[in-house]
C-alpha cells in the first residue's frame, strides 16, 4: 500500500514516518488502510479533489458510480450487510450529501456500519450561504451516530480513522465525515494510526455475570420460555453461540425481519417471523410464554403491536449491546448489557439441556392453521391470478434455498421475508426500520457487488422500484450480477390494503399507470423478461436464476392481492388476524 | 415509578466537541421535551465539560432521555436527579433606573432583604444581582416591578447532588484507566 514512507528529510518530527500529500490523497490512503476496496458515490464541485485522487488508485479502490446519491448510499448499505465490512459513500456538498439523508437515517436505524464522506465548500465560504452550501453537519446530526466537519487537511487522518472505529464498533452506525474543499486541496505531513478506543464511549458494557445467572434461573426454570432474535445476533457473529443456546434449551425462536436468516429457515426451533405480518404462532404465543428471551432486538412496534397488550405475563429477560434499549419499549425483568455472543458464550454454560416438546407442539399447531388459511393458499393457489409467494417458493428451489435476498418496502417485503428459505446468515437485506421505498434496486447491486459469489435477488414492488429505478443505469456500467424480481400488481399494494382494510376501499392515489418496464429495462441494456401466465413461470424463473449476468424479471402478480396474517394497528400480538 | 410530571436536573460530563449541543438538544427535541434551561460549563475536571439541563417531565421519560445522552459518543456520563436530589441555584440580574435610588430607601431596604447587592451603580441605571430559587429571584422581580425594571435577565439553573461524589467521580475513573 505504501502509504509510510521513510522520514522527510524537512520534517521536524523526525521520528515520526509522515509523507508530504494533499488532503484527498491522503483520505485515499486512509481507504486503503481500512482495507476499503469499494465505495459508492456520486461527484460534485466540492469533492472533486476526492475524485482526482481517486483515479490514481483506481485499481484498488473501486468506485461505483451511482446515478442519485440515494442510490449510492443504499448501494453501500447493501454492500455493508453483505459483506460484513464498512460501506463508504462519497458525495458532493449541498445537494449531494442532502440526497443521502434518507440512507444514513435508513442505516441509523437498522444499525448499518457506513462511513459517509461529503465534500463541503472552502472554510472560508462556510456560513456566506454560498453555492451548494449546507449545513451537512446539522442536518445529518439526529441521523448519525457521530459526525465531524474538516476544516484543515491535518485533522483528516483522525477523523477518518475516529469514523471507521466507530462506524463498524459497538451498534454499528452511519458516520458523516464533512471535508471542506480547502482542507481537500491542502497539502500536510501525512500519517495514520487506526482508532481503537476512545475515552468517552463504551462500545461493549461489560458483562455482569449475576445477571446471566439470573437469565440461567429463569430459563432453568420457565415451562413455556421463548425467544425472540434479533439482528444483533448476526452483528455480533453470535449464530453458532445463539443455535447452541436453543438447542441446548429446546427453546422455539421467532425472528424479526433484521434477525432472518440468523437462523436457518428450517431449524425445527424456528417457530417464524414476528410482527405484524408475521406468523400466526409466534405472535399469538407470545402472550402465552412465561419467559421472553429477546436476543439483539429492540422491540419495535411493529413487532410488539399495542404495548399494553403485549406479553404482560411474562418475565423478559433483554440480551442486548445498547444500554439505551433497555425498558424503552418493553421493561426488562432481566437486563442483560453486553455483545450477544459474550453474553450467550456464558449463557449457555449455565442453562440445563431442555427440550419443549408440549410448548413447541402449539406453534405447530398455529402453523397447521395460518397454513390451512392462507399460506397454502398463497404458495399454491387455486385462482389464476399469480401470487407473489408462488413466485418467491420457486426462486427457493432454483436457488436452493441458498441466495441473498434483498427487498424493498411493501407486501412484496413481507411476502418475501415469509417465504424465502435461508441456509446461511447475513442472506436478508431489507429497510426494516425506517421502511425506505427505493431501498431494493440500489442495496440488491450493493449486495452483488459485496458478495460476488453469491446469487442475489432484488425483489422489488412497482411502487419502490420507480423511487430509484434509474439504477438500472449503474448494473449496466458496474455488471453487477443482481437478479431483480418485480413483483408487479400496479398499485402501492400494502397502502391499498390499508385503505381496503380501514379506509372504506377509498383507494387514494395507490393506483399506479405504469410505464413497460420491460422496454425499460432493454433500454438499460439489462437481460429481461416477463410472465403472466402460471405456465411459464417456472421456466422464466429457472433463466432468471441461472443466467450469468444481471436479469429483470417482471412478474404479473394479482391487483388486490393482502398479505395475512396481520396484526392491525393498535392491535395487540394476539389479536392477529388470519384473514 | 411516577408518571407525574416533576422538575428533573439532567446531568452530563462530556468531551469538549463542536456541534454536542445540538447532538444533546435533539434528544429532547425528538421527543417534544421542553428545555427549561441548560447551562454548560468545564467541571471539576480540567478539560471536561458538563451540561446541567432542566426539564419537568415524567421520570420515565427522564430515564429513557438520560440513556440517549449517554449513548452519544463523546458524553461520558450522565445522570438525572429530582428537586431534592440536588442543590441548586440560578443567578438573575434586575436593571432599573437610578433615579428609583434618589426618590428614597426603599430600594435599598427590598435589595438588602433579599439577599441581593448592587452589581454597579451607574448615572442612569443600576444592576442588582440576586443569586437563589426561581422562586426567590421571581419574588425580587415583584417587589422591584414598581420602580421600572428596564431589563431582567436570569441564568440556567446550575446544580450539584447532594451525593458525596456526583458521577464525576465515574467519569474521573475513565479518563484514568483510558490514561493506561
Amino acid at each position: 500500500m505504501g502509504t509510510v514512507e521513510a522520514p522527510e528529510q524537512t520534517s521536524k518530527t523526525i521520528t515520526k514516518t509522515t509523507k508530504r500529500m494533499t488532503g484527498a490523497e491522503a483520505l485515499v490512503q486512509i481507504l486503503l488502510q481500512e482495507n476499503v476496496n469499494m465505495a459508492f458515490g456520486y461527484p460534485g464541485g466540492a469533492i472533486m479533489p476526492v475524485y482526482d485522487a481517486l483515479y490514481d488508485h483506481q485499481d484498488t479502490v473501486h468506485h461505483v458510480l451511482a446515478r442519485h446519491e440515494q442510490g449510492a448510499i443504499h448501494m453501500a448499505q447493501g454492500y455493508a450487510r453483505a459483506s460484513g465490512k464498512v460501506g463508504v459513500c462519497l458525495a458532493t456538498s449541498g445537494p449531494g450529501a442532502t440526497n443521502l439523508i434518507t440512507g444514513i437515517a435508513d442505516a441509523q436505524i437498522d444499525s448499518t456500519p457506513l462511513v459517509c464522506i461529503t465534500g463541503q465548500v472552502n472554510s472560508s465560504l462556510l456560513g456566506s450561504d454560498a453555492f451548494q452550501e449546507c449545513d451537512v453537519l446539522g442536518i445529518s446530526m439526529p441521523v448519525t451516530k457521530w459526525n465531524y466537519q474538516v476544516t484543515s487537511a491535518d485533522e483528516i487522518p483522525e477523523a477518518l480513522a475516529k469514523a471507521f472505529y466507530l462506524a463498524r464498533s459497538g451498534r454499528p452506525g452511519p458516520v458523516v465525515i464533512d471535508i471542506t474543499k480547502d482542507a481537500q486541496f491542502e497539502e500536510f505531513d501525512f500519517e495514520y494510526e487506526k482508532c481503537i478506543s476512545l475515552r468517552s464511549y463504551a462500545p461493549k458494557p461489560k458483562l455482569d455475570h449475576s445477571k446471566v445467572e439470573e437469565a440461567a434461573e429463569l430459563i432453568n426454570n420457565a415451562k413455556r420460555p421463548y425467544v425472540l432474535f434479533g439482528q444483533g445476533v448476526i452483528l455480533a457473529h453470535a449464530e453458532k453461540e445463539f443455535k447452541q443456546f436453543i438447542e441446548k434449551t429446546g427453546i422455539p425462536s421467532a425472528w424479526t425481519i433484521l434477525g432472518l436468516s440468523a437462523l436457518e429457515t428450517d431449524h425445527p426451533l424456528n417457530v417464524g417471523m414476528l410482527g405484524m405480518h408475521g406468523n400466526y404462532g409466534p405472535n399469538l404465543l407470545t402472550n402465552e410464554c412465561d419467559v421472553l428471551i429477546a436476543i439483539g432486538m429492540r422491540f419495535d412496534d411493529r413487532v410488539t403491536g399495542n404495548l399494553s397488550k403485549y406479553a404482560k405475563q411474562a418475565k423478559v429477560i433483554h440480551l442486548e449491546i445498547d444500554p439505551a434499549e433497555i425498558d424503552k419499549n418493553v421493561p426488562a425483568d432481566v437486563p442483560v448489557l453486553g455483545d450477544a455472543k459474550e453474553s450467550l458464550t456464558e449463557l449457555i454454560k449455565l442453562v440445563k439441556p431442555n427440550s419443549h416438546e408440549d410448548w413447541l407442539q402449539q406453534f405447530r399447531d398455529c402453523d397447521k392453521q395460518e397454513w390451512d388459511k392462507v399460506i397454502e393458499e398463497e404458495l399454491h393457489p387455486s385462482s389464476d391470478v399469480l401470487s407473489m409467494g408462488e413466485v418467491i417458493r420457486i426462486i427457493n428451489e432454483k436457488t436452493n434455498d441458498d441466495h441473498i435476498l434483498v427487498t424493498d418496502v411493501g407486501q412484496h417485503q413481507m411476502v418475501a421475508c415469509r417465504y424465502t428459505n435461508f441456509s446461511r446468515s447475513k442472506s436478508n437485506i431489507t429497510s426494516g426500520g425506517l421502511g425506505t421505498m427505493g431501498f431494493g434496486l440500489p442495496a440488491g447491486i450493493g449486495a452483488a457487488l459485496g458478495a460476488p459469489d453469491r446469487t442475489v435477488v432484488a425483489v422489488v414492488g412497482d411502487g419502490g422500484l420507480q423511487m430509484t429505478i434509474q439504477e438500472l443505469a449503474t448494473i449496466y456500467q458496474t455488471k453487477a450480477k443482481v437478479k431483480v424480481l418485480l413483483l408487479n400488481n400496479e398499485f402501492l399494494g400494502m397502502v391499498r390494503q390499508w385503505q381496503q382494510l380501514f379506509f372504506e376501499k377509498r383507494y387514494s392515489s395507490t393506483e399506479l399507470i405504469n410505464p413497460d418496464f420491460q422496454q425499460l429495462a432493454k433500454g438499460f441494456y439489462i437481460e429481461t423478461a416477463k410472465v403472466t401466465e402460471r405456465e411459464n413461470l417456472d421456466q422464466a424463473i429457472e433463466e432468471f436464476i441461472n443466467y450469468d449476468g444481471a436479469y429483470f424479471l417482471e412478474v404479473r402478480v394479482g391487483k388486490e392481492n393482502n398479505v395475512f396474517p396481520m396484526v392491525p394497528s393498535g392491535s395487540g400480538v394476539a389479536e392477529i388476524r388470519l384473514e | 415509578m411516577e408518571s407525574e410530571t416533576q422538575e428533573f436536573t439532567i446531568t452530563a460530563y462530556t468531551e469538549n466537541h463542536v456541534g454536542l449541543l445540538h447532538r444533546l438538544t435533539i434528544i429532547f427535541t425528538k421527543r417534544k421535551i421542553n428545555i427549561e434551561s441548560l447551562t454548560t460549563s468545564e467541571s471539576e475536571t480540567e478539560g471536561i465539560y458538563r451540561f446541567t439541563i432542566a426539564v419537568t417531565e415524567t421520570e420515565e421519560q427522564v430515564i429513557k432521555v438520560v440513556k440517549q445522552i449517554e449513548k452519544q459518543v463523546e458524553v461520558f456520563k450522565a445522570d438525572y436527579y429530582t428537586k431534592k436530589g440536588v442543590v441548586q441555584q440560578e443567578l438573575a440580574l434586575y436593571k432599573i433606573p437610578t433615579a428609583s435610588l434618589t426618590n428614597g430607601i426603599e430600594v435599598e431596604r427590598i435589595v438588602r432583604e433579599h439577599n441581593a447587592r448592587f452589581l454597579t451603580i451607574e448615572q442612569n441605571f443600576v444592576v442588582i444581582e440576586k443569586s437563589g430559587y426561581k422562586r426567590e429571584t421571581k419574588a425580587l422581580f415583584d417587589e422591584l416591578k414598581p420602580f421600572g425594571i428596564n431589563e431582567f435577565v436570569r441564568s440556567g439553573r446550575v446544580a450539584v447532588s447532594r451525593q458525596k461524589n456526583g458521577i464525576g467521580k465515574d467519569v474521573e475513573k475513565i479518563l484514568a484507566k483510558a490514561a493506561v
